[in-house]
């Protein structure tokens, strides 16, 4: 297709050829003392003459406005201007948007689409025709916000970045925040106040960013890429607080959201109010409605962290306390025990010592001597029970019942004793 | 050790020590631990009053930061 140029709008240009001629090109002017231009065959005009003063015309009375209409023959152009029909039942104009434009409108309209377009009529000199100049363009129930939300999601849906399982935990207990937000905007307000309220010993870090306009989205991606360098905080908050869609617009970019999506510290996102859903809310490991909210959710309160502490270290004393108490039970038991066994050992030893005694007594050879017998010993106390052990002279006891009696052996007479049997022989 | 670790380490230590399921020398190793873990946190919280800096990216490309002044 040949390119269509509209010409830029050139608004509060004065319509040319019915003012006096001053403005009007030299031609015209040379023919204005005769006839009006286009008056007579002979000041004829040129169709560019004709196409710039209906331009002029047109849009000397009719300031930009809304039109509404339906979306027909829609086409978006590789350089980047859109061009499409709007119509209603009975008419119908061409529309186009300049790629500057168009840029800022979050979607392209669908097919047969209600819309409201800002914009200029104009003239389109190339073909003669009435051209609306869409500067902004809106669907009902917010319809081309939703549709570029809904078409950001899936993309980010498809490369696993909404999936569950990869929100990282958020820390318990942080000491060092960091914040992606406006230097100056309210959210740090709010969440500076907030946690020097929960909790004085935490460190806030500002990453600053813009959060509103053009720059805004390729500023917070900026500010996520050095907070990933530098990861010098437990936990990051991005936010800013509430505002149009418009305002809010950069968190549901999709840069934007990749660029959360790959912050290796755990984050928190707190956009605007807590109706509004961002993309970034998706993408984050937790969403928090507000930035207020960022901040409660980020930093426990000291006190509760203090009593927390308090509390573990009673448990850890009463735990050890009770296992101490188990021990020494346990080494009670245990003396306790070994003590019984001692003593049992100890009787069973002495029962049977006075079992051996009593076999030992019923062998005794005291019992002989009671009966009026007596042994023989030598100096060294050895029995001498052969008359072969004595030799005359030798000094020996005699062991009787009731006690020793020393004797000196005078004679040695070996030979047989006489016995009982030997008698009964 | 950060102070997040040291009271996540802590909280374990409690519940075991409470358990007492324990040997006694594994239970008064334990304590000893979640005893220098307390001490750590607690001179954490008792360290001076957080401060607010703003991150700044030097020309060097170095990531410093910088007293917010507020």
């Amino acid at each position: 297709m040949t390119a269509r140029r509209g010409g830029s709008p050139q608004r509060g240009t004065t319509p040319s050829l019915f003012d006096g001629g001053e403005a009007a090109g030299t031609s015209a002017r040379a023919l204005v003392r005769d006839a009006a231009p286009g008056e007579t065959a002979e000041t004829a005009l040129t169709i560019a003459d004709l196409t710039q003063t209906a331009k002029a015309i047109l849009e000397g009375a009719m300031p930009p406005l809304w039109i509404r209409g339906e979306v027909s023959n829609f086409t978006a152009h590789r350089n980047g201007h859109w061009y499409f029909t709007l119509k209603d039942a009975t008419a119908a104009i061409s529309c186009v948007v300049w790629a500057r434009d168009a840029s800022r409108i979050p979607a392209m309209p669908d097919e047969g689409m209600q819309v409201m377009a800002h914009g200029q009529l104009s003239v389109y000199a190339a073909r003669g025709q009435m051209q609306f100049m869409v500067r902004a363009l809106e669907a009902e129930g917010e319809g081309l916000w939703r549709k570029a939300f809904e078409a950001t999601r899936a993309r980010l849906e498809k490369d696993g970045l909404l999936d569950p399982a990869r929100k990282k935990p958020i820390p318990r207990f942080p000491t060092r925040v960091a914040v992606v937000t406006s230097p100056d905007g309210a959210a740090l307000h709010d969440i500076t106040s907030v946690i020097a309220r929960r909790n004085p010993t935490v460190d806030i870090i500002v990453v600053p960013a813009a959060v509103q306009g053009e720059s805004a989205p390729a500023s917070i991606v900026a500010a996520l890429e050095r907070v990933a360098r530098w990861r010098g905080a437990d936990v990051v908050i991005i936010g800013r607080g509430g505002g149009s869609r418009e305002d809010l617009w950069a968190f549901n970019d999709e840069a934007v959201a990749r660029a959360i999506a790959a912050c290796p510290l755990p984050t928190i996102s707190a956009v605007g109010h807590e109706v509004d859903v961002t993309i970034a809310d998706l993408v984050a490991d937790l969403r928090a409605a507000t930035p207020s909210a960022a901040a409660e959710a980020a930093v426990p309160v000291l006190a509760d962290i203090v009593a927390g502490i308090a509390m573990l270290r009673a448990t850890m004393i009463a735990g050890v306390q009770r296992r101490g108490t188990i021990a020494r039970r346990d080494l009670r038991r245990m003396a306790s025990d070994l003590s019984i066994r001692a003593r049992r050992s100890v009787e069973r030893r002495r029962a049977r010592v006075q079992q051996v005694a009593g076999r030992i007594d019923a062998l005794s050879p005291l019992n002989t001597l009671a009966r009026g017998y007596a042994v023989a010993r030598d100096a060294q106390g050895h029995a001498l029970g052969s008359a072969t052990a004595f030799t005359p002279g030798q000094p020996f006891s005699l062991v009787l019942r009731d006690g020793q009696v020393g004797a000196t052996v005078t004679s040695v007479h070996p030979g047989a004793l006489p016995t009982a049997k030997g008698a009964a022989r | 050790m950060s102070f997040e670790s040291d009271l996540n380490r802590l909280e374990e230590i409690a519940a075991a020590l409470d358990r007492a399921d324990l040997s006694l020398d594994e239970s008064l190793a334990l304590f000893e631990e979640g005893i220098a873990r307390l001490r750590a946190a607690s001179d954490a919280l008792a360290k001076a009053e957080g401060r607010v800096t703003m991150l700044v990216e030097q020309a060097d490309g170095a990531l410093k930061e910088r007293d917010a002044g507020n």
